[in-house]
């Protein structure tokens, strides 16, 4: 093959290339097209700022003029001007305390369990991985319906109680827990599990002294998240005695509650139409409680946590 | 003893599935399977009770539907934005909104939702139909605030994690920047944004306090979403907050509502899963 074969004609400079013509054809669509793109991203993410505005907008309007002490002293009421919600606060420290004691022992201990010690490839332990994923995305109401089955009623038979209620959303919040925890454990880099079992730590020595303490800030996030989840959780409550109209604090495990989220219900759902702002005020105090753990969650994992 | 606690969430799930399907075994012996599929009469608490399940199952498609219809589209177009468009600074302000708003309780939105949505855009605004104090559409509306937060989130992370040498080639190449987008990123993370989509769509089925406050308690089987309609989760919360004494038919049928509603979003839940494992494509 001779070389002169491989030189390319330069093209003629008097014919338009039609490759060229083609592409100028389309840029003005191309750049259109761009253009709505962006247009369309910006009204998404518009759309969902402007919608959480309005939803605190909407709530602060409703509510801010029932705000005060006398809302968050006063025991529930049907009255609009006496309405308060204390039972319904006593009740949620109460019910998130015992759900706290529960969940977070028993999820930091499983993800421990998952991540340390347990050996992946037999299939009991690759069963409750997959396990936790699927109780992840169980919906909260149909632990409401093991609570009614098995906790409030039938077995345990521990009725309408602060502990029932407790132990329930313990259980909605548990795969919370042990997902962060695992991550939390997960990010800490196996040089330092090395080193402290090439010291002479034995297995637990070195998770106790070593991969714990490292995972505290992202254990401590996930909890703070979690249990900010049980406080608003509603759900499963209104089928395990939540929703009784209650003027008392609750005592002990074993008495009566009502919970801020479910006195909220009451009032939203109620005919009186001034019992909605006071719905709208226990809304206001509730946010601005979550909105401080949140913010506590974000300061601890911006603060403390460590880059490996 | 660490076995021991991970033990408590298989016992958890133990007790969900025999919970559920043991009085849903008894039920099914009082009420046929074919009346409870077929019939589209459901009145269980009511004399006579009727137990066609099918408009309360109409309920929630209509809801779940029109929440995804509306989180699709603004989840995954936050995501684009936060992960191609936006600058660092606008993101690092924008993603913590994003995660507040995924930490708002149910029962605010559910307020949002009949207080505000339901009044002032639904009855204003939706032109077929007389629109009542409740209404499937605001309902489903919310929802899909509710779980556009879950499809971004996870949507975005599909997006980041895909690795900067295909954005560069493209480029390169001389696409723009929404080329790179609906191009090269949004097929190499179409596996993260399908689980964040049908997860999504399992908390729209399993939503209880906005539907049970915004969509009302009428079951209804209507091709105008823009009226109240009982879900199955609406169903399960009015039902079970009442005080039906163990063993009556009544009480069962919560039960039954219940079981339908955990295979459902049990489905869903293992697709989503699937889908991550399965198309899940590795990048070094």
């Amino acid at each position: 093959m001779s070389l002169d074969t491989l030189v390319v004609e330069p093209p003629s400079p008097g014919s338009p290339d039609p490759e060229i013509s083609l592409t100028s054809q389309i840029e003005p669509i191309r750049r259109l097209r761009d253009g709505m793109f962006r247009v369309f991203l910006y009204a998404a993410i518009g759309l969902a700022l402007g919608a959480l505005a309005t939803l605190l907008y909407r709530t602060w309007v409703e509510g801010s003029p029932k705000l005060g002490t006398k809302i968050l002293l006063n025991q529930p009421s049907e009255r609009p001007a006496k309405a308060g919600i204390q039972s319904g606060i006593y009740g949620t420290l109460w019910v998130t305390g015992f759900c706290a004691v529960i969940s977070l022992p028993v999820g930091i201990a499983t993800a421990l369990y998952l991540e340390e010690f347990a050996d992946k490839t037999r299939w009991f332990n690759r069963m409750i991985e997959l396990n936790i994923q699927n109780l992840a995305a169980v919906p909260s109401i149909v632990y409401g319906i093991l609570g009614l089955a098995f906790i409030s009623r039938g077995a345990l038979d521990w009725g309408p109680t602060v502990s029932t209620a407790g132990l329930i959303l313990a259980l909605v919040v548990l795969p919370t827990v042990i997902i962060a925890s695992r991550e939390a454990i997960r990010a800490v880099p196996s040089s330092l599990r090395a080193g402290s079992l090439a010291l002479g730590a034995t297995k637990w020595q070195s998770v106790r002294k070593q991969v714990l303490p490292g995972a505290v800030p992202g254990i401590a996030t996930g909890s703070i998240l979690a249990i900010s989840r049980a406080i608003g959780e509603t759900a499963p409550l209104l089928l395990i005695g939540g929703l009784t109209f209650l003027t008392t604090n609750p005592s002990g495990l074993d008495s009566r509650y009502t919970t801020v989220p479910l006195l909220i219900y009451n009032y939203a759902t109620s005919p009186k139409e001034e019992l909605r702002q006071t719905a709208a005020a226990a809304i206001i105090a509730l946010l601005f409680v979550l909105l401080c753990l949140n913010g506590a969650a974000i300061f601890i994992r911006n603060k403390y946590q460590r880059r490996w | 003893m660490l076995g021991a606690a991970a033990a408590v969430s298989v016992i958890t799930t133990v007790m969900i599935i025999i919970s559920l399907f043991a009085p849903t075994f008894s039920f099914f012996q009082v009420v046929s399977v074919k009346e409870f599929f077929t019939t589209t009469k459901w009145a269980p608490l009511f004399k006579p009770a009727r137990f066609g399940v099918w408009p309360i199952v109409v309920g929630t498609l209509w809801t779940s539907f029109i929440a995804i219809l509306f989180a699709v589209p603004m989840g995954i177009g936050s995501a684009f934005y936060l992960s191609e468009y936006a600058r660092p600074g606008v993101r690092k302000t924008i993603k913590p909104i994003l995660e507040l708003l995924a930490g708002i309780p149910t029962i605010v939105f559910g307020f949002f939702a009949l207080s505000f949505v339901n009044p002032n855009l639904v009855k204003r605004y939706w032109p077929f139909g007389e629109v009542g104090a409740y209404s499937a559409l605001g309902a489903g509306l919310v929802i899909g605030l509710m779980i556009m937060p879950i499809i971004a989130s996870l949507s975005e992370d599909a997006m980041s994690a895909v690795p900067h040498s295909l954005r560069e080639g493209a480029f390169a190449m001389g696409s723009s920047k929404r080329e790179v987008c609906t191009k090269v990123v949004f097929p190499a993370a179409i596996s993260g944004i399908v689980a964040a989509i049908v997860l999504a769509m399992s908390r729209a089925v399993g939503e209880t306090m906005i539907a049970i406050l915004a969509s009302g308690q009428r079951p209804n089987i209507s091709r105008n979403p823009g009226v109240g309609m009982q879900t199955m989760t609406g169903f399960i919360g009015s039902a079970g907050s009442g005080d039906l004494a163990t063993g009556t038919i009544g009480y069962k049928t919560i039960f039954a509502v219940g079981a339908y509603l955990f295979v459902i979003t049990l489905i869903l839940n293992i697709i989503s899963i699937r889908v991550v494992r399965k198309f899940r494509q590795v990048y070094e």
